[in-house]
């Protein structure tokens, strides 16, 4: 996976001004939250996707920081917006930012418990075992009756503190709370990647042993960086849940997994801003690949895998470093 | 005379091959001790138990008068016990620098010092400086400051051997074991690098024993020597008297390397 | 009691199924410790290839009982061309690469793949289901089963005892298991690895293309048939061990019959039973029940 460490004139604890990750964060947010005013319907409506998405990939980071992949974080994701699709029709709860909270905590109270487990295992087989899980799920979902079985349901619309954005709205005010989670969040993860924790998580990849030879416990930074990735996952699940309306157990199948793999390997682990451009990314290609030629999307997004592993193993974004170093 | 380190009546054997029968050694404090021995002898499975690494078949080890025989190299470590490895142990796509800053953040994080929301420098216990300033200090100590930006894969043997164990004294450890800390480096550096090495842990004080297959290198450096063979320790003594016992001029040294 | 038998042969017959489909991973990440995602794909290209061209063989008036040649000649010849391809043109590139890496390039090879059977053979269903029906069948008590089924067991049976046969009794099998231990000793004493891991990937994407060619006569072969063999065949192999023949074996049987009381006595959790063996044994004993030693690393 790619590495990038904060320049060493970061080190240890940096300041927040001068971080010019932070302060790209904050000013991208900023001209989404200007652009999405004009924006067209539909252009709100994929971007609110792609940053929801982002959150996930986000996850993935610090995971893959380490040299683990999780084919499972489709595991929580599902469960966020299960979680915030069920809360809508069992507990009448239609609040978008109560939804996304009660997504994100499950998600993280089962990654607590999960973290447990998975923080044992390393290489293909946290990846497997993460796969297993989170077709559990599937398995599970796709059975069950009262939650619709393989058609799954459909969510109610949200309501913001209280009222229901007039029509025209609707899809702004769920892009600006994605917006601004997504930077809330970005800024989390950025920060903890500079803590000692942090730096522990691209060492752990390099050499675990010297790690524990250090004094550290391997597994206790893989728990961490394991339940920060559930949380994200989950919170962009039940953002997904409330912009599309309809959830189903598809969510939770392995290649939704793969989806967030991708996205993750396309844009590189090397910023907090990266997943963001790969599910950005990844959602073009989609949207526009699928209507030019539905039959080919997927070879496109199999071959712009390719390449990227090949020739780009840092990713898209390794070749803004490069031009910023050159 | 106080034992620091004590191993008792350790066993160990892989399928069919004994790497330890019966070793029971004590170590006194701030001693410096040579193990020689041949390939397979059980140095390094010696190393491996007392640091957590393998536990033995049976028998006991203890530190400072306590049994640390079951416990991982993690909480060994954080109890005082560092080492080095034979195969130079390092982050290799970090440079040189990031190598230091994570031992610094194992030991910033193991004290509970500086975490999400602190934003001033930490202090670094047992140097009392910011990390910045330990850092540069074994930087220069170890004369690695020409590679500071340098990713380890890149770095010359020799000077991955001392990143390896610069690293290991950022946790300013009570007992130092270093694995073959000469082994990859050239015969005439030797010498310099070992000078440099006891030059700085001496200025910490602290334990110190180390396995070495250059015999003048052990005569100079350690005040008592440990020989293995076959998993068993077969003498035990200053480096005049071992070096000269039948047994390890027989099993481990070779007669050619008797002083006479 | 009936319900027993049934759970029985359902069982044998499911885990025949099983095993032809996995076997072929296991031998792949056995010898080349390549998880193999590609492994999909060739199931569904075996499938595609003997739907195709047996029921266009049989329109044209092909002598019927000849198709399970077909099906075994289409299997073979879409392993012995994509295979080789994506082994010699691709893969080989990539041994150097973490375990995770090249799992995530084969990954980019199945999306690659997917589409590209569906702009070959579109994305309508097909059907062949002649060979299916065409042996009759056989009771046991009340029961009836196609003896179509036999030949799924006769399959699985012939290729696990071949592969134990050619690993443990022939010399090509004994140098196999070097390479399996030490590539680059091998190649230093001479051994053409490279002949050796092209061969073993081309003859477990035979394996695939082989379970699927034979799978196709008795459900409609469609695009999506590769992506569910995926995780299936994981869990088999997981189960059993990652590279463990037995293994795949001991692994399927466990999937078969788990999946086949399931079926008969609550169905509700059919889907998500097989999944939580998988978690368990991971969880027990990651390495499977069959397990490899490794070597001391410091």
């Amino acid at each position: 996976m790619s590495d990038s460490i904060p320049s060493i004139d970061q080190v240890p604890m940096a300041n927040p001004a001068q971080d010019r990750t932070v302060v790209a964060v904050i000013a991208i947010a900023a001209m989404v939250l200007l652009a999405g005013l004009v924006a067209p319907q539909w252009a709100k409506f994929l971007l609110t996707i792609a940053l929801a998405k982002g959150l996930v990939v986000l996850g993935l980071l610090p995971q893959m920081r380490t040299g683990l992949v999780s084919f499972g974080q489709a595991l929580y994701y599902c469960l966020g917006a299960y979680a915030a699709g069920l809360a809508g029709k069992w507990f009448a709860v239609s609040d978008l930012i109560l939804m996304i909270l009660i997504g994100g905590s499950l998600a993280g109270i089962l990654a607590l418990l999960v973290g447990i487990l998975l923080s044992r295992y390393r290489s293909i087989f946290y990846g497997l075992l993460s796969l297993a899980l989170s077709m559990i799920l599937y398995g599970l979902l796709v059975k069950t009756e009262a939650l619709g079985s393989t058609d799954g349901f459909n969510v109610a619309p949200y309501t913001f503190f209280g009222y229901r954005p007039e029509q025209d709205s609707v899809r702004y005010v769920m892009l600006s709370v994605v917006t601004i989670i997504a930077a809330i969040s970005s800024l989390i993860v950025h920060r903890h990647l500079q803590t000692p924790l942090g730096r522990m998580t691209t060492a752990i990849r390099d050499n675990e042993i010297r790690v524990e030879y250090m004094g550290a416990s391997a597994r206790r930074v893989i728990y961490v960086n394991y339940v920060i990735g559930a949380v994200l996952a989950g919170i962009g699940g039940s953002i997904v849940a409330a912009a599309v309306g309809h959830i189903d157990p598809e969510m939770a199948y392995w290649t939704m997994s793969g989806e967030f793999v991708f996205m993750a390997i396309l844009a590189g682990t090397a910023s907090v801003l990266a997943p963001f451009l790969g599910a950005s990314i990844f959602s073009a290609i989609h949207s526009f690949a699928f209507d030019v030629s539905p039959n080919t999307w997927q070879m496109i997004l199999g071959a712009s895998l390719l390449l990227v592993i090949v020739f780009l193993p840092e990713g898209l974004w390794g070749l803004f470093r490069r031009a910023r170093r050159a | 005379m106080t034992l620091i380190v004590s191993a008792e009546s350790l066993n160990k054997r892989f399928g069919a091959v004994t790497a330890a029968q019966d070793i029971s050694v004590g170590i006194e404090r701030d001693s410096v001790v040579g193990l020689i021995g041949t390939n397979g002898a059980g140095k390094t499975t010696f190393i491996n138990m007392v640091t957590g690494y393998l536990k033995p078949d049976s028998g006991r080890i203890l530190f400072d008068g306590e049994d640390i025989t079951q416990l991982s190299p993690r909480e060994v470590t954080r109890r005082g016990i560092s080492r080095s490895f034979q195969i130079a142990q390092l982050y290799n796509t970090l440079t040189v620098m990031e190598n230091i800053m994570v031992a610094l953040s194992v030991v910033l994080d193991n004290a509970g010092r500086s975490g999400f929301f602190a934003f001033a420098d930490p202090i670094v216990p047992g140097f009392d400086r910011r990390p910045q300033d330990v850092a540069n200090m074994l930087l220069e100590r170890f004369q690695l400051q020409a590679y500071r930006d340098r990713p380890a894969q890149i770095l010359p043997g020799g000077v991955r051997k001392l990143l390896d164990i610069a690293l290991t004294l950022v946790a300013k450890p009570k007992v130092l074991f270093l694995d073959e800390p000469t082994s990859g480096v050239s015969a005439q550096e030797k010498f310099g690098m070992m000078d440099k090495v006891m030059g700085n842990i001496r200025s910490q004080g602290g334990t110190v024993l180390f396995v070495e297959h250059d015999m003048e290198v052990i005569s100079r450096f350690s005040d008592r020597v440990l020989a293995f063979y076959d998993g068993r320790i077969i003498a035990d003594g200053p480096p005049e008297q071992t070096l000269s016992d039948p047994d390890v001029l027989k099993y481990v040294v070779g007669g050619h390397h008797a002083k006479g | 009691m009936d319900q027993l038998i049934a759970v029985c042969i359902d069982g044998v017959i499911y885990s025949s199924w099983l095993f032809t489909s996995a076997i072929g991973l296991t031998l792949i990440y056995g010898v080349m410790k390549i998880l193999n995602i590609t492994h999909g794909s060739f199931y569904a290209l075996g499938a595609y290839m003997a739907a195709s061209v047996t029921g266009a063989l049989l329109a044209r008036g092909m002598e019927p009982m000849l198709s399970y040649l077909v099906l075994l000649g289409s299997a073979a010849a879409v392993a012995l061309i994509v295979a080789p391809l994506l082994e010699r043109g691709l893969l080989r590139f990539m041994y150097a690469k973490d375990e995770v890496v090249i799992m995530l390039i084969t990954y980019a090879c199945f999306l690659i793949l997917e589409d590209a059977i569906k702009l070959i053979w579109g994305v309508d269903p097909y059907f062949v289901a002649e060979p299916y029906g065409l042996l009759d069948s056989f009771e046991v008590g009340s029961l009836t089963y196609p003896n179509y089924n036999l030949i799924l067991i006769g399959i699985a049976v012939a290729s696990g005892l071949g592969l134990v046969y050619v690993l443990n009794k022939t010399r090509v099998g004994r140098l196999l298991l070097t390479v399996i231990h030490d590539p680059e000793i091998s190649r230093a004493m001479g051994i053409n690895v490279d002949l050796f891991y092209l061969v073993t990937f081309s003859f477990g994407a035979f394996l695939a293309s082989m379970a699927g060619a034979f799978t196709a006569p008795t459900l409609s072969v469609v695009p999506a048939m590769g992506v569910d063999i995926i995780v299936l065949s994981f869990a088999v192999v997981v189960i059993g061990g990652l590279g463990s023949l037995q293994g795949a074996a001991v692994g399927a049987v466990i999937v078969g019959l788990v999946r086949s009381i399931s079926i008969h006595f609550a169905p509700e959790i059919e889907l998500f039973v097989i999944y939580f063996v998988m978690a368990l044994v991971l969880a027990v004993r990651p390495r499977g029940l069959f397990s490899v030693a490794e070597a001391r690393k410091i």
